[in-house]
């Protein structure tokens, strides 16, 4: 099945916002998104493993978590839900965090809103990360591929045959 | 020289990759990279070596310290870095589809 995906950045605004949709109801994407049991089996990409620490899917609620990469790697993140509309939108912010949840203000921080359309069995999300600056979307791309496992060695292969 | 050969012995190491990562966030000196490892400061300063060797890392005198920061040359193609977080949302939708399938089972 085909499924409909956009991948856009808006560089000027520093501003990555992607597409999707899914072959399954709303209600069934949403609760992916919001619970924890779920989250855990998706959001890390392949080769990590993300485990759910604590959770709080509310308004001022947060879901803290840990990432653990085939190598040994770990790090810890926050996701805060500043804003939910049940069954339709939430936001909130990305943040890199120790073990005990504490926010780090070294690493990028970004904000995100995610909106949910269903469109007959279907269901549609738009998630938008806007960073501060450019320095921070940069430094969280490295973080995302860091944390997607995306292999450095084909990225750097790929940087080195173009130069 | 083979530089390729270099590069990719610079970026096996796990140290040297966080090294890469904390300088993605913002230049450093030599303490403050250390300060963030276990590692005894002249290891650290030998990741460093290898990693300015390789043309990862710039040192970048500042008066009498040293910042190192990301050779912007090397990793001046933000495109490439953008394209690696679409493969990332990319993997990270394509197993959201497998865990959607499992709910429905489990439903019906």
């Amino acid at each position: 099945m085909n499924l409909f995906f956009d991948f856009t950045i808006d560089k000027e605004n520093q501003i990555i916002r992607v597409k999707r949709e899914f072959a399954a109801p709303l209600k069934l994407v949403w609760d992916a998104w919001t619970q924890a049991k779920y989250l855990d089996q998706w959001w890390a990409a392949q080769g990590w493993k993300g485990q759910t620490i604590s959770m709080e899917f509310k308004e001022g609620g947060r879901r803290h978590y840990r990432m653990d990469g085939p190598q040994g790697e770990l790090f810890y993140g926050v996701t805060s839900y500043d804003k939910i509309n049940l069954h339709q939108d939430y936001e909130g912010k990305e943040l890199f965090a120790d073990k005990e949840g504490n926010a780090d203000s070294d690493y990028p921080q970004s904000v995100y809103t995610i909106v949910f359309q269903s469109q007959k069995e279907h269901t549609f999300i738009e998630h938008v990360t806007t960073y501060p600056d450019m320095e921070q979307l940069q430094a969280a791309i490295k973080y995302g591929f860091k944390d997607g496992c995306i292999n450095a060695y084909s990225l750097l292969d790929e940087l080195l045959v173009k130069s | 020289m083979n530089l390729r050969r270099d590069v990719f012995q610079a970026i096996a190491d796990p140290t040297r990759r966080a090294i890469l990562v904390l300088l993605a966030a913002q230049s450093m000196n030599a303490g403050a990279i250390a300060a963030n490892f276990d590692s005894a400061r002249p290891t650290i300063s030998k990741h460093l070596q290898i990693l300015t060797e390789c043309e990862l890392v710039k040192p970048d005198p500042q008066g009498r310290e040293i910042l190192y920061q990301l050779n912007a040359l090397k990793f001046k193609d933000v495109d490439q870095w953008l394209e690696q977080f679409r493969k990332l949302w990319e993997i990270r939708f394509d197993q959201l589809d497998q865990v959607l399938n499992n709910m429905k089972n489990k439903k019906s």
